[in-house]
């Protein structure tokens, strides 16, 4: 079934993403995405039963290691980059996100 | 000769003998930088004083016997996608514009304690996701040949660096062509290494599947001895892999006698210019009369690896960039200050540029309920078929050819507003991503208007030595490398 996209479905996806998109992206992404998607449909018509998915092509290498404590990014190199750091309390600060 | 036109390997070799100090060395590259920096727009940062001072540690190692690394001295740039404590990372973007690392890469580290002096970070697509160097916050490069021509992407200003003759070697990241791709449009060497040979630890992560740092050299000797310093398993970075890393620059030996080279025919036909087509033909028969075997292969799922890429690596880096929410580094947008929600999706609007958007936006959709098993899982699918190809074809071949790009680097603004067709550009390098083989672009010839042409070999899963070998070999035989833009 070919892809469609409407200006519904890029908000629905750009509220997913967390992105606020101005309308003139909506309706330029609209048209772009549905045209991405429909080329990359081809794949559909492959026969892929019984394969199994790559997702990594080094996945069969073991990397744990024990679980210990060790030396890390000190508190304030951490927050050094933030835009709105509370250094003093060690905190990143963000607008409300509950009350008001 | 003029210490730019050195190469890394000669540079090492002069500093060592005493004949050129590293502090010279490195103010000819930061001169040359100066020179060409308005033109090519290839380098976001410079930082002389941090490189001088590097030089000169360099310099008073020699002059106390202790021992030299590898690439002491030498100059090198790091595309702008990959940290040096204290030194800015922007990977090109507005949302990162202002950031400093507080750690080195792994890369970065190796790269230094082999000696090498860093000048530069440069220009590159955002976040990596381009062909064309077109997607910079900081404005597209340029391409050293031909002013009005891509320099390739998404590690252009590496490439470009190198081409130019500002640095004898730079790093860059190719996640489905982008080192390999700016190599062949800059006319220099690009050297993708396998899946997991090179620590990612301090890239900025677009795709995880797929990224991989490699060099940019204008020799495949300078190629082989950076990956020489850059290659081995990190314990800060779980996807490196534990094989043992051979001596790539005594793998050279200048012989392709009875090396096996696959040519995938029916795969290099439809939409590749016929000045590439016969660049390509040319290598193979200079390959050929070398001693080098020419043996038909089929790879029937290729022509699926533009779409099974762009589903795979949109999806993960939709995952990836989610980190860059305005909290804890980075851009925060100033209009919203009353929700968290609000600030999250307005700081990502105006910190992203328009191609970053579109492939979180693809990367999200097919990531959704609904579309994830029609669309991402059926990519992965393939790529397993993919890369069963590759298995079988090794089975018969040492390493494989084909060309770099379809056509020669096109013009600034010919593909910029149909992402479509510029993603049908990628389709002979992102195969060698998806697979994890090690993929090499080598210049070989040049088009009618003298703009550069490359072709490119993979190898096998960690047989880097065997595609270095084979390029090396080309290389000597041929005097493409040699020439250089007139700028």
């Amino acid at each position: 079934m070919p892809t469609t996209l409407t200006i519904a479905d890029v908000e629905r996806i750009a509220a997913l993403a967390q992105l606020e998109l101005t309308e003139e992206e909506k309706h330029l992404f609209t048209k772009q995405l549905a045209d991405i998607l429909h080329y990359a449909e081809q794949v559909q018509a492959i026969d892929t039963s019984g394969v199994p998915p790559t997702d990594h092509v080094n996945s069969d290498q073991r990397t744990e290691r024990e679980d210990e404590p060790r030396p890390s990014l000190s508190t304030d190199d951490a927050i050094a980059n933030a835009p709105d750091g509370a250094p003093d309390a060690g905190l990143f600060r963000v607008p409300r996100v509950i009350g008001g | 000769m003029n210490i730019v036109d050195a190469t890394a390997t000669s540079i090492r070799s002069d500093i060592a003998a005493g004949r050129l100090s590293a502090a010279d060395a490195c103010r000819a590259a930061l001169a040359r930088i100066d020179a060409v920096r308005g033109a090519l727009n290839a380098f976001n940062l410079v930082d002389a004083d941090r490189a001088l001072g590097r030089a000169e540690e360099i310099d008073r190692r020699r002059a106390s016997r202790e021992p030299l690394g590898p690439l002491a001295g030498v100059p090198i740039a790091l595309k702008d996608n990959m940290n040096v404590r204290g030194m800015k990372t922007t990977a090109s973007s507005r949302i990162l514009e202002d950031f400093v690392p507080p750690f080195d890469a792994t890369a970065v580290r190796r790269l230094e304690a082999a000696g090498a002096v860093i000048v530069a970070k440069t220009n590159c697509d955002e976040f990596a996701m381009g062909s064309s160097n077109e997607n910079s916050a900081f404005g597209p490069v340029r391409n050293p040949w031909a002013l009005d021509r891509i320099p390739g992407g998404s590690s252009g200003g590496s490439a470009a660096a190198v081409a130019a003759r500002c640095v004898p070697l730079a790093l860059g990241s190719d996640t489905g062509g982008s080192i390999r791709q700016p190599a062949a449009c800059c006319g220099v060497v690009g050297l993708k290494p396998s899946y997991g040979r090179v620590s990612r630890y301090g890239l900025l992560a677009f795709a995880s599947s797929l990224d991989q740092i490699g060099p940019f050299a204008r020799t495949v000797a300078d190629a082989a001895l950076a990956l020489s310093a850059l290659a081995g398993a990190d314990p800060c970075d779980a996807t490196t892999a534990r094989q043992a890393v051979p001596d790539f620059t005594a793998a050279l030996t200048g012989s392709v006698k009875g090396v096996r080279i696959g040519v995938p025919r029916a795969f290099v036909t439809e939409g590749v210019d016929d000045q590439v087509r016969r660049a390509y033909q040319g290598a193979l028969d200079t390959l050929r009369e070398n001693g080098a075997a020419l043996i038909d292969i089929e790879l029937p799922h290729a022509k699926y690896a533009v779409p099974v890429y762009y589903l795979v690596c949109t999806a993960e880096a939709s995952s990836n960039l989610a980190r860059y929410d305005g909290v804890k580094y980075g851009y925060r947008s100033p209009r919203a200050k009353d929700s968290l929600k609000e600030m999250y999706s307005r700081t990502r609007d105006e910190g992203f540029g328009p191609e970053v958007k579109r492939r979180i936006m693809l990367g999200t959709y097919v990531l959704s309920a609904g579309y994830y098993d029609a669309f991402y899982l059926k990519a992965l699918q393939v790529r397993t078929l993919l890369r069963r190809d590759y298995d079988e074809a090794f089975e018969r071949v040492d390493v494989v050819a084909m060309p770099t790009m379809p056509t020669p680097p096109f013009k600034l603004g010919e593909k910029a507003s149909d992402p479509l067709q510029m993603y049908l550009g990628d389709i002979f390098t992102v195969s060698a991503n998806l697979a994890g083989l090690p993929g090499i672009s080598v210049p070989c010839g040049f088009s009618t208007d003298g703009l550069p042409i490359g072709f490119q070999l993979m190898g096998r899963m960690f047989d880097e030595a065997t595609m270095l070998r084979v390029a090396d070999a080309y290389e000597r035989s041929t005097e493409w490398h040699r020439r250089s833009p007139t700028l």
